[in-house]
């Protein structure tokens, strides 16, 4: 094990991808010269030349679909978008090329490839820079999405990602970048489409994913610290497919859950864990099950805003006792 | 005189394939009518010389995208007319499964990487596989079909920019039939000439005429031949006319009879049918007897659609993720 940022797992998962594949490309807005917006390329270029780390123009439709066609013909492009928001540029190439390619042409090509990009608010970046919307894409069948907190995981499951024959939505996060976590240092694999309990506990079940893993990590060692309550983390990790005996099997042994997701509630992951919830395990419940999701708001600039838009430790400790009580 | 250099047999069978086309499309319309096509059906009638001319040129090694006006782009790569219409009528043995239907026919084998339901969707897709073409050092060109009307959307000024930048083996190719479903490029387009808006992105264009054949022919071979040659993407545009509604489904309210009557004189198929008989190429005997096999291979095709079973509603879910069909 050696201690790693998230930053560095993902750019290690890149590297020795690249090295075992060489059908393994980038490409993306200044991932190249200018070494990732987020510096998750960094040196990449200068190691595998400009074939394999393409430097795009500002054209999100073109990027997505030429990583699309490539994808068909048979390449693996890992194509990085900037920021999530910025995927709503390509969305007709992800919903109607990307999804879609496989199943309307009967299984005559599939489409596997890496979408890449950060999420969420945090940063002062406002409202068109602060979105979490990786469940718009978990909606729809055709792709797979997957959302790594900790290095290790961001690590292993770009790596499946990359190998994965079908179009995986991988979701970072703005505010993990710089976090650190011990990661393996031989080659280890996380399949995609199962979660993972963080944190085991008897008394409640928190569902999280990306950043809001670390908040429900928080919020628990709280509750066991000033309330004696033992709070099971499950990170989801992956949004589609759902690892639904791992939820289904921690509400069955907890009896109360809640979910916390960074992104607005409103049809969102939450609800869809709710859902699954009540059509397996509804008698299993002792309480009903509650949501905690960002306030319902553009994402604002001032500081203290920002703040009281995005679910904090308080927060989800308070619902976490409404559901105890 | 072009049918002087041209090969005999290349040009009865661009002759044949016409044929083929139009009356493939004719008993797609039957069909359509008669319930056993459902949903959007777009017939290539009246761009025969477009759709054969361009797709008659290229070689093993090239891929083909296209929109949904796709059957004749199919029929003309030498997909199996069978198969085509079984999946028009829905059924497991066509070309896609039954799971594409009109708009998107796949035929790997014919390189025919799919026909595109979103207008100019499809464009940033051959400008991938034209990458993935540089990237692996192959010798194939992509060759990227699409109506004037998708000039006007992001993805092809986009893909126009990046086959540019990143030199890539594209021909983009522009069967303008002068209607945006009811819209014509003078509502629409600030340069009603397609070509025109090739110069912005410093390529090679060139317009030519849609009706004929023998110029589709000559000018996208020549195209071909460059975008081999240098690597670099270039932009044909064919004037062409559509002599049937933009689907089966539309009235016809935006343009007049007249109109479409001035255009049915210059009938590509009797175009080329009347020089094929002028140059002594073909008489009328032998268009009788083209009509007639052509005809019969439609009828086996409409057979084999008609008795072909539906997929298994067992199947349903076959075909989403790879790793579960394995």
């Amino acid at each position: 094990m050696t201690t790693k940022t998230y930053r560095e797992a993902l750019n290690e998962a890149l590297r020795e991808e690249m090295h075992r594949d060489q059908d393994v490309f980038i490409i993306g807005q200044d991932v190249g010269k200018f070494e990732g917006a987020y510096r998750v390329t960094q040196g990449l270029l200068s190691e595998f030349g400009p074939k394999r780390v393409k430097d795009a123009p500002i054209s999100e439709t073109a990027i997505m679909g030429a990583g699309i066609g490539a994808a068909m013909v048979g390449l693996r492009p890992v194509v990085e978008f900037m920021t999530i928001n910025f995927t709503l540029v390509a969305m007709d190439q992800i919903v109607n090329n990307a999804a879609k390619i496989r199943y309307m042409f009967g299984g005559q090509v599939s489409v596997p490839l890496v979408i890449r990009t950060p999420g969420g608010g945090g940063q002062q970046l406002t409202a068109q820079h602060s979105q979490n919307l990786e469940h718009w894409f978990a909606h729809v069948p055709g792709l797979k999405v997957v959302a790594p907190v900790s290095p290790a995981d961001a690590k292993g499951l770009l790596k499946m990602a990359i190998r994965d024959p079908d179009p995986v939505f991988v979701l970072e996060n703005l505010a993990l970048y710089n976090t650190k976590g011990e990661v393996p240092d031989d080659e280890y694999e996380i399949p995609l489409g199962s979660a993972d309990v963080k944190r085991e506990g008897t008394d409640l079940t928190i569902f999280a994913h990306s950043r809001m893993v670390n908040v429900a990590l928080r919020a628990a060692e709280r509750l066991e610290d000033e309330d004696g309550v033992s709070a099971e983390v499950v990170d989801l990790r992956s949004l589609r497919p759902l690892d639904t005996e791992t939820i289904l099997n921690s509400v069955r042994k907890t009896n109360r859950a809640m979910t916390v997701e960074e992104g607005w509630a409103t049809y969102g992951v939450g609800g869809e864990i709710v859902a699954l919830l009540m059509d397996h395990v509804f008698d299993d419940l002792d309480a009903p099950v509650k949501r905690v999701g960002g306030e319902e708001v553009p994402m604002p600039y001032s500081k203290p805003l920002e703040r009281a838009a995005i679910p904090s430790v308080d927060r989800v400790y308070d619902v976490a006792l409404q559901v105890l009580a | 005189m072009a049918t002087k250099t041209e090969n005999r047999e290349q040009l009865l069978d661009n002759y044949r394939m016409m044929v083929l086309i139009r009356h493939f499309e004719e008993r797609a319309a039957q069909l359509y009518t008669q319930a056993h096509i459902g949903g959007y059906c777009h017939l290539n009638i009246g761009e025969e010389a477009t759709v054969v001319g361009a797709l008659s040129t290229l070689r093993p090694e090239d891929y083909v995208f296209t929109a949904y006006r796709d059957h004749g782009h199919a029929l003309a790569l030498g997909s199996d007319p069978g198969a085509v219409m079984a999946e028009l009528c829905g059924k497991v043995t066509g070309i896609s499964k039954g799971r594409g239907g009109s708009m998107h026919l796949f035929d790997r084998e014919h390189r025919l990487f799919g026909g595109y339901g979103i207008v100019g969707g499809h464009l940033p897709l051959a400008v991938g596989a034209a990458l993935a073409i540089q990237y692996r050092e192959e010798d194939g060109v992509v060759m990227c079909i699409f109506g004037e009307g998708a000039t006007n959307i992001g993805a092809f000024h986009e893909s126009m920019n990046m086959a540019k930048v990143y030199h890539l083996p594209v021909l983009f190719f522009c069967s303008n039939n002068q209607y945006a479903m009811g819209s014509m490029p003078e509502d629409d387009s600030a340069v009603p000439e397609m070509w025109m808006k090739a110069c912005a992105y410093d390529m090679a264009a060139e317009r030519i005429d849609g009706m004929d054949v023998f110029s589709v022919r000559e000018a996208t071979m020549r195209a071909l031949d460059r975008v081999r040659e240098t690597r670099e993407p270039m932009f044909l545009e064919a004037f062409t006319y559509r002599f049937r509604g933009h689907s089966m489904a539309d009235a016809g309210r935006y343009r007049s009879q007249d109109e479409v009557r001035e255009w049915q004189r210059r009938d590509p198929i009797q175009l080329f049918g009347r020089r094929l008989q002028e140059d002594g190429i073909l008489d009328t005997r032998m268009r009788e007897d083209i009509e007639k096999a052509v005809d019969e291979e439609i009828e086996r095709a409409t057979r084999f659609a008609l008795e072909s079973p539906s997929p298994e509603t067992d199947d349903l879910y076959q075909y989403v993720y790879t790793e579960e069909d394995r």
